[in-house]
């Protein structure tokens, strides 16, 4: 069904939404040779087009998601580079920045050209690799970042683990400045979660379960924006999840601090309610909190103080999770429930219109970590999502393309739905009928 | 029969979900089955032909003995399984356990385990009746019953008692099922420890927390000592064992200045000289060994009513056969 990019690609009576031109009304848009050649109507078609009705539909720049684990190497069980990005595809994503947190980490400019060629080799999203901020992920010593960032690495970042040291983060900050990436950061102090499970409260003292404070990821969050400051670097703050941590992030944008940080679809969804009868599906980190964090986490989405909608897609295999809650792995897949999580949670309910979802889920993830893509401005990549913000569908995991089924959103019921992907100017996943 | 029908349900998870109608039924049935272990034929055929197995993955000489008494008590069929030497050792995951125990056609499962959530885990995944008999920090509902047995033996009552549990709460499934069971049965509950040894938000769970030993003491009708777990020092919970003894150890002195009679729970086994002074222990106020006796019959009863029995037909069960 993949169309051949080498042929202009018309796309014929959508609703173009395209915040970084400010275009939203009905409109064509042509893609010819890779590229955005035109939107707009009344401008010439060539006659070898193909021309596809989207009309009803919106049309948009290609959603990026900045935060994904495709597990390869070493984790091919649970997900492979070519079943993220297609999995990617089905949820709408055009591009998806890769986790360095593999076995072995992507600490070194080898492994990042590993992992951009099997991308391109899989030919399904765009796979942007991101590289380990210490060598080993052990947090001692800086990686070759700039001959990462030459190889193809869009970030460094230690996700899955914080960098501990603040000395480490300072310089990591600073060196990183020079080749214009950012540091990622997965914002927890150990030695305050050590051996939690899930969010310290009424719910894990009810459960038994050993439980992470708010504060674990609130004073790296603190930490980390006073070294931004100081460092004048590029900070990242990943999966935000507590009303501090939206609260000082705000304080410090307003500071012009250059900080930049993600919500994702399952802070903004559920509580720490979801991990009742002991649903392995909610375990994650940073773990689902409390009504007034999720409300935080909702409103720092809406007023742009969480820039990007990422969706930490952390794929795990069946028996992995089918253990005791504090046996089981952190992590939930997210590639293909995100768009319609983050209609029905943000739009429906009035958090956000289409275009400030379209602004968090695309040009704002290409402006944090300046890649390509982002917008239909003529000249860009023609990288594209066609979906159906009015589609009610049931979640139904049996039928995710990711190898892994570890969702907490099965059997919700979701409005918004993808279309059709185009990556490169070619239709590389439509829906079935 | 349809396990579910039982007047437990299929299994004995923990206390929280109990109504106080079902936790009372448990105590009304202990009763009776008390007289069995003082006859000279400790054995009534009430589980005849039932399998039970004991999946210990964690050490515990006397709750599982304790069961097993029980189970033979009622003439069930016993196997004992424990981690050490077992395949669980080689690494087999808890659900292909419970699949290979239920390939072998068993009726019941009593499993203490580690991590929180492991009896309702297998619970969830086997046809057999599953007794929790101690899951990582979450319920013991078992040791809550015969607490509360012990309780209303000497005391009459459960509704209306001052019960205040002391020590490491924040480790206890001890402590979270007698909170569930003693405020369900209409007892106030305190707790008393370190700040560094109290879950968080227990207030929540209907309990009131006293800072310091004499207060508890003052304000309580009984005390559930529970044990200081040693290990817990070296994790940096508490600076030093003489310290807690100190500041929060129940010592003789302390239970004097009672303003009443108090009585003095402890599930076992006891630090002496750490959380509880040996003439406290071996005191006149001390029930710890009324504790154990009626341990074996709350597990006897648990087990009879998990196996579709009655409360109002237990003593007529025991004369069967």
């Amino acid at each position: 069904m993949a169309t051949n990019g080498t042929r202009p690609l018309l796309l014929r009576g959508g609703h173009v939404i395209d915040p970084s031109t400010g275009q939203d009304g009905t409109a064509d848009v042509l893609l010819v040779g890779g590229q955005v050649e035109a939107v707009g109507t009344g401008f010439g078609t060539p006659d070898d087009a193909e021309v596809l009705d989207v009309s009803g539909l919106v049309v948009a720049p290609g959603l990026i998601d900045v935060h994904v684990h495709l597990r390869e190497p070493g984790g091919e069980h649970k997900e492979t580079i070519a079943t993220g990005a297609r999995a990617a595809l089905a949820g709408g994503f055009t591009a998806v920045c890769a986790m360095p947190n593999t076995d072995p980490p992507i600490d070194d400019p080898a492994a990042v050209g590993f992992v951009r060629a099997e991308g391109r080799r899989a030919g399904f999203a765009r796979v942007y690799p991101t590289g380990t901020v210490s060598l080993g992920m052990k947090g001692e010593r800086l990686t070759l970042i700039g001959e990462m960032a030459e190889a193809g690495a869009v970030a460094i970042t230690d996700d899955g683990r914080p960098v501990a040291d603040a000395g480490l983060m300072r310089l990591a900050l600073e060196y990183a400045r020079t080749f214009g990436i950012p540091v990622a950061q997965h914002c927890e102090d150990h030695s305050l979660s050590a051996g939690g499970s899930m969010n310290e409260g009424i719910v894990s003292t009810r459960l038994g379960i050993r439980g992470i404070p708010n504060a674990s990821e609130d004073v790296v969050i603190a930490r980390d924006l006073l070294l931004a400051e100081l460092t004048g670097g590029r900070l990242h703050i990943q999966h935000v999840s507590t009303r501090a941590g939206v609260a000082m992030i705000r304080d410090a944008k307003a500071r012009g601090v250059s900080v930049t940080a993600e919500g994702t679809p399952h802070h903004f969804t559920l509580t720490d309610e979801a991990c009742e009868q002991y649903r392995t599906e909610a375990k994650v980190n940073p773990p689902l909190r409390r009504p007034e964090d999720r409300a935080a986490v909702i409103e720092g989405v809406g007023d742009g103080t969480l820039d990007v909608i990422a969706t930490d897609h952390a794929p795990h295999h069946y028996d992995e999770k089918e253990q005791a809650f504090e046996d089981a792995p952190f992590g939930l897949v997210g590639l293909e429930t995100a768009l319609g999580v983050a209609v029905t949670q943000l739009v429906e309910k009035k958090v956000l219109t289409l275009a400030q979802l379209i602004e968090r889920m695309s040009c704002a993830p290409a402006r944090a970590f300046s890649l390509p893509g982002g917008t239909l401005r003529r000249g860009s990549i023609a990288d594209v999502t066609v979906f159906d913000p009015a589609r009610e569908w049931t979640v139904d995991r049996t039928r995710f393309l990711s190898k892994s089924r570890n969702t907490p959103f099965e059997g919700m019921t979701l409005r918004g739905a993808p279309e059709m992907t185009i990556v490169d100017g070619s239709v590389r996943w439509r829906r079935n009928a | 029969m349809n396990p579910a029908a039982t007047p437990l349900g299929k299994d004995l998870i923990g206390l929280e979900r109990l109504t106080a109608e079902q936790i009372r039924g448990i105590l009304d049935t202990a009763d009776p089955f008390k007289e069995i272990s003082e006859r000279a034929i400790k054995k009534v055929p009430v589980l005849r032909g039932k399998t039970i197995v004991n999946l210990f993955f964690e050490a515990s000489t006397r709750t599982r003995i304790s069961f097993e008494f029980a189970e033979k008590r009622l003439s069930a069929d016993t196997v004992n399984i424990a981690s050490t030497g077992s395949s669980v050792q080689k690494g087999e995951t808890l659900v292909d356990t419970a699949r290979n125990l239920e390939a072998m056609r068993i009726d019941m499962v009593v499993i203490r385990h580690g991590s929180s959530g492991a009896a309702q885990f297998l619970a969830e995944r086997i046809p057999s009746n599953v007794v929790n008999a101690g899951d990582g920090r979450h319920e013991h509902p078992t040791q809550a019953l015969l607490d509360m047995l012990t309780l209303r033996d000497h005391l009459g009552r459960i509704e209306g008692l001052r019960v205040c549990i002391v020590g490491d709460v924040l480790h206890s499934r001890v402590a979270r099922s007698n909170i569930w069971g003693l405020t369900k049965l209409g007892a106030e509950v305190a707790v008393c420890a370190p700040r560094t040894l109290l879950p968080i938000g227990v207030e929540e769970l209907g309990v009131q927390v006293f800072d310091r030993i004499e207060e508890a003491i003052e304000w309580a009708d009984a005390l559930n000592v529970l044990r200081l777990q040693l290990e817990r020092m070296q994790a940096g919970f508490i600076p030093s064992l003489r310290e807690y003894n100190r500041v929060f150890g129940v010592t003789r002195e302390r239970i004097e200045r009672a303003p009443r009679d108090l009585l003095i729970l402890h599930p076992g086994p006891m630090n002496r000289g750490v959380e509880i002074d040996s003439d406290v222990a071996d005191g006149p106020q001390s029930v710890i060994l009324n504790q154990v006796t009626n341990g074996v019959a709350v597990r006897m009863a648990v087990l009879y009513l998990l196996a579709g029995g009655a409360p109002d037909r237990a003593e007529a069960a025991k004369a069967e056969g």
